[in-house]
């Protein structure tokens, strides 16, 4: 086990605790700018998927894993980024200005409905933002003018500086786009949590009294973490649609946003690997499960059976490792950095002592 | 001009009167002191200093400030911290980052600077960090610094709640029931703590406790309360030997 000395603040700052872990990291990165030599076009698409997701992951996370609020309306989100984008593009504005300017103002309507849903708690929030998600459904299809209705609307290409970023001439570039998305909006994310905003969120999920008590404006703080969870969700639902080319009202369904809160439990909440790691099964279910569907003799395909699997997935989870599989992993580590000293109750979740009954 | 100011406050839930036209005056560097059998209304008070409840009737005001044009999150810019009955830390995060939160009002970069982490974000995060470390210093909180509280003992728990209100660096210091569920040790620490707080940082402290011992010990002012409206107010010795309060807590002579 390595033993931190710390000497001065920024020890605790810095975004790697020390130089093992930067090089580790620099390691995956490594790793990842080298993906496209090492694996053939279709699995480069398969991980450009994984990339995509875990964006999309990593915004919902924002918000139900740091700021405890959650959702079950991500895919309106997904499906604003991603129509705001192309149609900004089809104005004529250049990609490199109209993905952020979409995740801006995906933001900002993020914002907005947050405004009047967040006076809302727990599982009437999500069913709040259940009802926008098929909202949202509807309002592609009466929107038809601008978003091509149920006839959907093909992907224009993108052009980044004179280069075309297209999935089958150039699946390398597509790869390099996404991984770039990806990174910014995690350096985002990490910095927010070591600056006061990161530990607001962390204050308004854990009690919303003493987060008053110390200053903290629950409805600017939650409305804050809806409207960046908004726009990080609709950045990635921008590259979803994309990368999918065509996309028409029924590639944002409210499935989306339930897929994308299973994913993030799976994965692990309040943590930022947990994204990632949630992505990662997301992406290869439907991938493992045709092999082993293969494997059986079955060519039919079975309805409903990848949806199922999750779903009994997500119920192991929590029954059994409500940490997700970055909570699993720590443990590990734990016990290996321990041995043989580690004890089995060592994350047991602690009986939380009374709380201070709810005022008003 | 006393630091803090209630004049006639009164508050009704409903048909309850909780608090029944109660004025009290806190002096800057006082620590001071609310006792009285359960339901009297002292946490009530403390509740409505924070601003979570609104009086029917009355003034409350901080150094010349009125409370109540303000909103719950705005009273602690003024000075004011406080700690709850029942321990409302944030149990996900470590006792560091707990104290950090302590720090909110004196936080001074935006969303945008803090998402890129400038060097003002850096400085002010170097600032935030010293002075949690004289919290933790002060109260000696070193070895739980980076635990997660949720795996606590009620102890430290409490100790964490009264150094986040420090980290804060607050003028008034509410602290509710700071003793409840110590051992003699801990309490004997946090009475320890109290004086300091008073005579090193030159903070001014109101407490709800039920331990006349530490209230004794630690207060120069203290004010009985009994179904929400003052029994009796002075010195630790003063208040414990007036007749209504030994009514209150003991019943008169009459029933037996």
């Amino acid at each position: 086990m390595r033993i931190h000395f710390k000497t001065s603040y920024d020890d605790d700052i810095r975004l790697f605790e020390d130089g093992w872990k930067l090089s580790l990291y620099a390691a995956l990165l490594a790793l990842m700018a080298a993906l496209p030599w090492l694996i053939d076009d279709f699995y480069l698409g398969e991980a450009t998927n994984v990339l995509i997701w875990a964006t999309c992951g990593l915004g919902l996370m924002l918000l139900t894993g740091q700021t405890g609020q959650a959702s079950l309306g991500h895919s309106a989100f997904m499906a604003l980024g991603c129509y705001t984008t192309v149609l900004l593009m089809e104005a004529g504005v250049p990609f490199v200005l109209a993905f952020p300017l979409a995740g801006v103002l995906t933001g900002i309507v993020g914002g907005l409905i947050a405004i009047p849903a967040l006076k809302l708690h727990g599982v009437y929030l999500a069913i709040a933002t259940l009802a926008l998600a098929i909202l949202t459904d509807d309002l592609i299809v009466m929107l038809e003018p601008w978003t091509g209705g149920v006839g959907g609307k093909f992907a224009p290409p993108i052009t980044i500086f004179g280069l075309e970023v297209n999935r089958w001439s150039s699946p390398a570039a597509w790869y390099y786009m996404a991984l770039v998305v990806v990174l910014v909006v995690t350096l985002f994310y990490r910095n927010l949590l070591r600056a006061p905003m990161g530990r607001a969120f962390a204050a308004v999920r854990d009690s919303e009294i003493s987060a008053q008590a110390m200053g903290v404006n629950l409805a600017r703080t939650k409305t804050i973490a809806f409207g960046m969870s908004a726009g990080i969700t609709g950045l990635g639902g921008a590259l979803m649609g994309l990368f999918a080319e065509v996309f028409n009202n029924e590639t944002f369904t409210f499935i989306l946003s339930i897929q994308l809160l299973m994913m993030i439990v799976v994965g692990g909440l309040g943590f930022i690997h947990g994204a990632f790691l949630g992505a990662i099964v997301i992406s290869f279910l439907p991938q493992a499960l045709s092999i082993v569907t293969d494997g059986i003799g079955s060519n039919v395909a079975i309805p409903g059976l990848e949806i199922g699997v999750f779903g009994v997935i997500m119920i192991l989870f929590i029954l059994f490792e409500p940490m997700g599989l970055y909570g699993r992993w720590l443990k590990i580590r734990t016990f290996f950095q321990l041995f043989p000293f580690a004890r089995k109750d060592m994350f047991r979740r602690q009986k939380s002592y009374l709380k201070t009954e709810r005022l008003r | 001009m006393s630091l803090l100011t209630l004049e006639n406050v009164t508050l009704k839930f409903g048909g309850l009167t909780a608090v029944n036209n109660l004025s009290m005056q806190v002096e800057e560097g006082q620590v001071f002191a609310l006792v009285g059998p359960n339901g009297a209304g002292k946490s009530t008070v403390f509740n409505l200093i924070s601003r979570f409840y609104t009086p029917v009737s009355g003034k409350i005001s901080f150094a010349g400030t009125d409370l109540l044009g303000l909103a719950p999150d705005e009273v602690p810019s003024l000075g004011i911290a406080r700690t709850f009955q029942n321990i409302e830390l944030f149990d996900q995060a470590t006792v560091l980052e707990n104290l950090l939160v302590g720090r909110h009002r004196h936080r001074s970069t935006n969303l945008v600077q803090q998402m890129f982490h400038t060097p003002a974000v850096r400085s002010e995060e170097r600032a935030h960090r010293e002075a949690v470390e004289e919290v933790i210093d002060f109260l000696d909180l070193q070895p739980y610094r980076n635990s997660r509280i949720a795996g606590l003992p009620y102890g430290v728990r409490k100790v964490v709640e009264v150094g986040r209100a420090l980290a804060s660096k607050p003028r008034l210091l509410l602290l509710d029931e700071p003793a409840s569920g110590l051992s003699v040790e801990e309490t004997q620490n946090m009475r320890w703590w109290i004086d300091d707080i008073r005579r090193q940082m030159g903070i001014t402290v109101l407490m709800v406790e039920h331990d006349m011992g530490l209230v004794s010990k630690v207060c120069d002012k203290v004010l009985a309360l009994a179904d929400g409206a003052m029994l009796a107010q002075g010195t630790p010795a003063e208040v414990q030997s007036h007749p209504a309060v030994i009514e209150a807590y003991l019943g008169t002579g009459d029933a037996a």
